[in-house]
């Protein structure tokens, strides 16, 4: 369990992860997100507030003395270090005294022939879920990009830290690869049952790997909540044009004095509290074709599950999800409806709707 | 295209191919060459004389003086400036203010006229209206006579050498350390690498491997050719307590204008330096760079 | 707290490092007679400035020693770019026959140290009656196979694009090297220069070979003239010959102190 507080970057930040808990940390770059991990891993110390892990204050504490575990993007692996030697590492600097890490007369030492055997069985039981047994003796420069980045996901996991932090490591790999580290880091987080936090800019990985998710922008957290709540039930207007893809549509609209909602004039069915202008957010697949409004389309996209329709609908343009067979000329109009439509005001925030007799058409 | 590509390629290369035949090739030759013959400045022709100059280095007395001095003083010189130099870089990097200011001081020496800062040492180390000795005076110690005594001239000298050499082994040092990457000190420190003793052993030290291999090599050269101290301070003397390769091989073939001697061992001078860059591409294949 | 005491001991270091600056400039500025009471104090009862200095200028041409060294730094500096900078870009990005036979060469070429050749260079001078010159003192130095070296690998890392894009649009090769390389070399050029300098400047070997006499001297050989015709008697004039011909260097190094360190590191770290 951890929370945290304010630093310049950051404003105003309160984060609790739970024990065992993935959380992502999503976030357009310059959010904050990468200071905020900084800072649970204490390589940065934040100018207010308090970083608790389990049940001690932490916040003074030096990185080594916290029981995080950190992958960093660039892996920061020891160039002169063999794999399994890169591996050791965490248990090296907790299991042997300072006299037992000398070289040369270190080895001499009582109990360091001992510790070293079972350090390197350690090793060994980590590196081969991981498929790292055959490259133990090799050193990081004549891996691969991925393989490199198992040794950095085995380096954090050998020592079953409490926390387990996770900056973009999958940004350095390409396409294909990805997806497939995906479910492996998943796997990870199931075995050690830390506690993960893990920093991403892209929502897919957000959204298909974490139990919570915690979009931030511009240094503030904008919502923590299960990838469907932050998806279906978004907050404020910048979590629900971040998360989904394509983006969600926004368009501009009106709540009229009786309280509905009207896009282009026409009625929305929707009913608020709150009168004047206010922003129209519909996804692409809650759009259906027939419906009160006409949109002039601009172009149709073939993606093979399905089509993207781009329209012209009044000054805005929309994306609207179709059946893969659909098609139209460019310049014809297409009538459009929509189902589940979200309603936000002038400053973003995300307005209640409320429930009517009957729906207006 | 190629016709004008390779026409320019060997218009601009001729004026430096010149220049290094006339001035660098052909004397390195006629160098190599003298040291085998007889050759003194006004008698011509030289005779051939193969390796009398090399046996007469080897029994002269004054000549294996010289060598042994030039030995002791990079036996000196070398490991503390590159010690001297890396302890400086290390504080300096970790110091919180002043970065650019303590690096100016140290490296000073290196920019200052060399003749000029061995005269103001002599003033320093002056036995009696010298400073250090004044100092020594007032503590009830009796400084020795740091330049003029055959017991303690070479190690002032050595002194003086280090001094002058530790600011450039310095920033040599310290383009070393700021290309290591950040990331990977941050990662020692999550691994738990907590004190200064642990983050240099598993970043730092391996790290600067190539920097300090290189620094190793520059500083023995360097004071391989100490000459400057010499010729300005002490003429080789007291006694040629002081006398080393490079003012040998100079009064040899300056003074006494025995050009054939001072050639070959102008010629041990060069074998030596070959040695020491042979040493250091040896150790560079071998362990210093990774993947 | 670490950090006081590592402040702490770098003050004290560099202290003891200033200590031959301190004590040269503060007997510069002492009578003899104070000099000779061997005080420790660094500031004079009498100042001498006007003797002390004034000796110098007396019994030594300064201002020639000061000039003749900047005539030969400069004069060796241009011609080893003249000859350096083309060679290092034909090397680079020319493909012509024997480039890797000149290569080569460059690189025997830097292990040799300068004292090697230097022998049968003023015997050769001496034939050709050329010593205590300007060009004796400029020549020998003009082929830097290190500035070849250097300037090979800066001009290594240029974007072919760029001679390519030079190319196409119809500049022969020469003008290539006149508008796009020349001015694109300015980093490596400075950084070069500033070792160039310090380096001849400093030099006292091959100037005490060639010349003979003042009109020639430069400010190295200049204070070993002093320091020998004096010959122990006189340290407030020689300690004030010391500080004026050491004073141009260390202030153009505080001035441009970032580019010093920076020259003297890259040209060292390539080297």
């Amino acid at each position: 369990m951890k929370s945290f507080g304010p630093t310049a970057v950051l404003r105003d930040v309160t984060l609790e992860v739970a024990p065992g808990e993935f959380v992502a940390l999503v976030g357009p770059s310059g959010c904050g997100k990468t200071t905020l991990m900084r800072i649970v891993a204490g390589i940065e110390t934040p100018d207010a507030g308090q970083v608790r892990i389990g049940e001690r204050d932490v916040t003074r504490a030096h990185p080594g003395a916290r029981d995080v575990a950190m992958v960093f993007q660039s892996y920061a692996l020891y160039p002169h270090l063999t794999v399994a030697q890169n591996i050791a590492v965490p248990l090296l600097m907790r299991r042997l005294s300072l006299a037992q890490r000398l070289p040369l007369l270190g080895g001499l030492m009582p109990g360091s022939r001992a510790a070293r055997r079972i350090m390197a069985e350690d090793v060994a039981r980590i590196a081969a879920p991981l498929g790292l047994s055959h490259l133990l003796d090799r050193r990081p420069g004549q891996l691969s990009g991925g393989q490199r980045q198992r040794v950095a996901l085995a380096r954090a996991v050998v020592r079953k830290p409490s926390v387990f932090l996770l900056d973009e490591p999958l940004s350095n790999l390409d396409a294909a690869l990805r997806v497939a580290t995906r479910r492996e880091i998943v796997e990870i987080h199931r075995r050690t049952g830390a506690a993960t936090l893990y920093v991403t800019h892209d929502q897919t990985e957000a959204l298909t790997m974490a139990d919570r998710v915690a979009v931030m922008q511009g240094g503030q957290l904008l919502q923590l909540g299960t990838p469907a709540e932050v998806y279906e039930n978004p907050a404020d207007l910048r979590v629900a044009t971040f998360i989904g893809s394509p983006k969600m549509n926004v368009l501009a609209a009106e709540l009229g004095e009786d309280g509905q909602v009207r896009l282009q004039g026409i009625g929305t069915g929707l009913h608020s509290a709150t009168r004047g202008p206010v922003s129209l957010g519909v996804r692409p697949e809650h759009w259906h074709l027939g419906g009160p409004w006409q949109a002039r389309v601009v172009e149709v996209e073939y993606l093979g599950e399905a089509a993207l329709l781009h329209a012209r609908l009044g000054d805005e343009t929309v994306v609207v999800r179709a059946a893969p067979s659909f098609t139209a000329p460019a310049g014809s109009l297409v009538p459009l409806g929509f189902q589940g439509g979200l309603i936000f005001a002038a400053d973003g925030r995300r307005l209640a709707l409320h429930e009517v007799a009957h729906a207006q058409g | 295209m190629r016709k004008g590509e390779s026409l320019a390629g060997w218009l601009l290369t001729l004026p430096a191919a010149i220049a290094f035949l006339l001035l660098l090739l052909l004397p390195t030759l006629a160098a190599v060459t003298l040291a085998f013959t007889d050759y003194e400045l006004g008698e011509w022709p030289p005779h051939w004389i193969g390796l009398e100059n090399f046996s007469e280095m080897w029994t002269d007395r004054g000549f294996r003086t010289s060598f042994r001095n030039t030995v002791i003083y990079v036996a000196i010189v070398a490991p503390v400036s590159v010690l001297g130099g890396l302890g400086l870089a290390l504080l300096i990097e970790s110091a919180s203010r002043g970065r650019a200011f303590f690096r100016a001081v140290f490296f000073l020496p290196v920019v200052s006229l060399t003749v000029a800062m061995a005269a103001a040492w002599q003033y320093l180390l002056h036995p009696t209206i010298g400073p250090v000795n004044a100092v020594l005076r007032s503590l009830g110690i009796a400084g020795p006579a740091w330049l003029s005594s055959s017991d303690t001239v070479l190690l002032s000298l050595a002194f003086i050498g280090v001094w002058e050499a530790v600011g450039f082994n310095m920033v040599l040092f310290m383009a070393g350390l700021t290309a290591i990457p950040k990331e990977l000190r941050e990662a020692a420190a999550v691994d738990g690498a907590q004190t200064a003793w642990d983050r240099f052993r598993l970043v730092t030290w391996p790290l600067l491997g190539p920097t300090t291999l290189f620094v190793v090599t520059i500083s023995l050269i360097r004071s391989v050719r100490v000459f400057d101290t010499v010729a300005v301070l002490t003429r080789g003397g007291p006694n040629k307590a002081s006398e080393v390769l490079l003012y040998t091989m100079y009064t040899e073939g300056f003074t006494f204008l025995r050009l054939g001697y001072s050639a070959a061992i102008t010629l041990v001078f060069l074998v030596i330096v070959l040695g020491l860059m042979l040493l250091q591409t040896r150790v560079l294949d071998r362990r210093v760079h990774y993947g | 707290m670490g950090s006081a005491i590592r402040l702490g001991v770098l003050g004290a270091l560099g202290l003891f490092v200033l200590l031959p600056y301190i004590w040269m400039l503060s007997a510069s500025l002492k009578p003899t007679d104070e000099i000779f009471r061997a005080s420790l104090t660094l500031i004079p009862e009498t100042f001498a400035v006007a003797e002390n200095f004034g000796r110098v200028f007396a019994r030594v041409p300064v201002l020639d020693y000061l000039v003749n060294g900047v005539i030969v730094c400069a004069g060796i500096l241009f011609f080893q770019l003249l000859f350096a900078v083309p060679a290092g870009y034909a090397l680079a990005k020319l493909r012509f026959a024997g480039r890797e036979f000149v290569f080569g060469a460059v690189m025997l070429g830097l292990l040799v140290p300068p004292h090697v050749p230097a022998l049968p260079l003023y015997a050769g001078l001496s034939a050709l009656g050329g010593l205590n010159s300007f060009g004796a003192l400029i020549v020998p130095s003009t082929i830097s196979v290190f500035a070849i070296f250097l300037f090979r690998q800066f001009f290594k890392s240029l974007p072919d694009e760029l001679i390519h894009a030079a190319r196409i649009d119809g500049m022969s090769e020469l003008s290539i090297v006149w508008r796009v390389i020349l001015p694109n070399a300015w980093p490596a050029a400075t950084a070069f220069a500033i070792f160039s300098v310090v380096a001849h400047w400093n030099d006292l070997f091959w100037p005490l070979i060639v010349v003979t006499g003042h009109e020639r001297a430069t400010p190295a050989l200049g204070v070993l003239y002093f320091r020998t015709e004096e010959a122990g008697d006189d340290f407030g004039a020689l300690m004030a010959a010391c500080t004026i011909m050491t004073a141009p260097l260390i202030l153009a190094f505080l001035v441009a102190q970032r580019r010093f360190v920076e020259g003297i590191a890259t040209t060292g770290l390539k080297g």
